[in-house]
């Protein structure tokens, strides 16, 4: 009998393979006398060879497929493996006391990383971190216990985990991982953002995957409707295999459109812009027919190091994103960090609500030096494409006012030390605060345009924590109160002439793009892979009968209700 | 044996990135090369030693090497403390 479980489908597609558990192995550490020393301590040694060989081996694999910035972590753990002060310590524990390497081993690394984690620095304690994952991949050898790793896997699998960390992904090969599947997260986890950019198949949030099943079973993952189906009969396997060649084909017809401008079936044409993180995400917005770039998150620069990037990295990043999309829009959101997205460096203090709290242009405007450094860099690149500025998490007016004021003071202090800036840069702000959607009539006469963060402006519209999964049924973005905020926004966008654009995963909603299109949003800006089945789908929608009922929509009472009405009319 | 001491410019003192230049650098020696900081030492080879240390802009370091190539590697060393503007 197969078993089906349901969770979110965080990257569509289908898949059918074995699984490939991603456990964290027990190592207990027993303490024991040897007899001979000598023969210890080269077991010591073979285990940090071959710990070192595997490094290696990771290390290449995530410089190739995520570039050398998030493989430096890799080559931190190859140095604490070959750590001096490591190994003389374990080695000198293991002749002196007679102790066996494994104990050796974990008395001498809990002494540093207790040494780490009592150091005054957040990015010290961090560090703990790296001296636990070289020792448990060091114990792992001198146990004999296998310890996955993704790098390692050289078949077609699954992967079936907890949850999956950076690290994991970074290891993931693409040849042969299939699908994946967790116990935790959501449709905006880090996990489920990475597997839509990898394009891999994958379900998340299914609460109780790994408990379901052992290493070699074989399942299915259905990314499309959120389901992954446990040892599968044949009749399941079969029809999926269908349904798989049924979403390829789809997928072949949707590549035909790369090319095509984004047209609704009564010819109004709406712009459809991807989000980006790094640079690297630019051959999958070029793959997928974006007509410009409506949100480039800079967070991902000043993430996973341990100080600021300087003016000129940050250059050289904005540059090759703006000459690559060859003129096309592109829309940078200056730094929203602080909160929940922590950067250690910043020695900021821990606060009881983050997302209401110091953040984004609220950090900016109090710790300037950061803000103008990229404000230079911005506008330095300006000169390569077509930048469009972007302030996140705007409360006020005045804040908007300063922001602008800051980045003019910048602009005019390049200009005169004779730097090449653009002329044409837009500014603008995100609305994902309700008192800007309210307010948007006043701020329309000053910004250049909008784009509405969907997933913030439902979480403090709701007062509902996106993270919190007994809230989550409040995380509604077709409940009429967030419409009516998106048509207010649109409406004072348009009567100053000016657009707006909307840059949340409700940008690329099948339910909610006829809805946007019949408010009158400009541009649509989603995950790149989300695209062209949007196009697909707005190339066959009319925009103008969408509009007639608009009024009926805007009445309905529930979130529940405006779905029904899509459904049954578009 | 060989000996210098710096004051740190950077505004981070050393710590993660530059400590790994630093150590794989001195790796790279077969003297043994030592980091004086504030009356401590540590093996200049072992990076959980030099980031232990904890070292702030504006103190002071002394780099000790000793062995047969101890004047190549402190020279190797003082260029990099200075190409990656940690000290002078």
């Amino acid at each position: 009998m197969s078993q089906r479980l349901t969770g979110i489908g965080a990257s569509a597609g289908i898949a059918i393979a074995k699984v490939f558990k991603l456990e964290n192995p027990a190592l207990e550490v027993v303490k024991t006398t040897i007899d001979n020393p000598e023969q210890e301590v080269e077991r010591f040694k073979e285990a940090i060879s071959q710990s070192k060989t595997e490094l290696e081996v990771i290390k290449d694999h995530a410089e190739k497929e995520l570039g050398e910035d998030k493989a430096a972590i890799f080559a931190a753990h190859l140095l604490v493996l070959q750590d001096p002060e490591l190994i003389d310590n374990v080695t000198s524990k293991i002749n002196e006391e007679k102790t066996n390497a494994e104990s050796a081993l974990d008395e001498v690394s809990g002494m540093f990383i207790s040494m780490f984690e009592n150091m005054d620095n957040e990015y010290m304690k961090e560090r703990a971190a790296d001296i636990r994952d070289v020792r448990k991949r060091l114990l792992a050898h001198l146990m004999n216990v296998e310890f996955n790793t993704p790098s390692m896997i050289t078949d077609e699998v699954i992967i079936i985990a907890d949850d999956l960390t950076p690290s994991d992904t970074a290891q993931l090969n693409r040849t042969f991982v299939k699908g994946f599947a967790t116990d935790i997260g959501g449709r905006t986890s880090h996990s489920a953002i990475m597997a839509r950019s990898m394009e891999i198949p994958s379900v998340v949030g299914t609460k109780e995957i790994t408990g379901s099943v052992e290493n070699g079973t074989t399942v299915i993952i259905d990314g499309i409707d959120g389901i992954v189906i446990i040892d599968p009969t044949e009749d399941e396997k079969g029809s999926y295999e269908q349904k798989r060649v049924r979403y390829e084909e789809q997928k072949k017809e949707w590549a035909k459109l790369v090319d095509e401008s984004t047209k609704s079936a009564d010819d109004k044409h709406v712009e459809l812009a991807a989000n980006i993180g790094t640079p690297k995400d630019l051959p999958g917005v070029l793959n997928n027919g974006a007509e410009g770039i409506g949100l480039y998150r800079t967070e991902f620069l000043y993430m996973n190091r341990d100080q600021l990037p300087t003016e000129e990295e940050q250059f050289e990043a904005y540059k090759e994103v703006l000459s690559k999309m060859e003129g096309k829009p592109v829309v940078i959101r200056t730094l929203d960090v602080g909160g929940d997205k922590e950067l250690p460096y910043l020695n900021l203090p821990k606060e009881l609500n983050p997302f209401l709290g110091y953040r984004a242009i609220r950090l900016c405007l109090d710790q300037q030096s950061i803000f103008r450094t990229q404000l230079k860099a911005l506008l330095r690149a300006s000169a390569f494409g077509n930048l469009k500025v972007m302030f996140p998490m705007i409360a006020t007016l005045d804040e908007f006012r300063q922001a602008k004021v800051i980045l003019l003071e910048e602009k005019e202090k390049l200009e005169q030390g004779g730097v090449d800036v653009s002329d044409s840069i837009e500014i603008g702000m995100m609305v994902e605060i309700p008192s800007t959607a309210v307010m948007a009539d006043l701020f329309a006469k000053e910004v250049d345009f909008f784009s509405i963060g969907t997933n913030d402006l439902i979480q403090y519209t709701m007062a509902a924590d996106r993270m919190n999964e007994q809230v989550s049924y409040l995380y509604q973005p077709y409940n009429p109160a967030i419409l009516r905020l998106v048509k207010n926004v649109i409406n004072a966008a348009h009567k100053e002439g000016k657009w707006a654009g909307m840059c949340g995963e409700m940008a690329g909603d099948e339910i909610a793009i006829p809805i946007l299109l019949g408010l009158g949003l400009d541009e649509f800006s989603m995950s790149a892979t989300s695209i062209l089945p949007a196009r697909n789908q707005i190339r066959r929608l009319s925009k103008g009968e969408i509009e007639t009922h608009m009024g009926d929509l805007l009445q309905l009472d529930t979130d529940e209700a405006v779905k029904q009405y899509v459904q049954q009319h578009f | 044996m060989a000996e210098k001491t710096f004051t740190v410019t950077s505004e981070s003192g050393i710590h993660a990135r530059p400590a790994t230049t630093l150590v794989n650098k001195a790796g790279k020696f077969s003297s043994d090369i030592e980091l004086e900081h504030k009356g401590k030492t540590v093996n200049l080879k072992s990076i959980m030693g030099v980031m232990s240390l904890g070292i702030q802009q504006g103190s002071e370091i002394t780099i000790k090497a000793n062995g047969n190539d101890a004047d190549e590697a402190l020279s190797a060393l003082t260029d990099v403390l200075k190409q990656e503007g940690l000290a002078e």
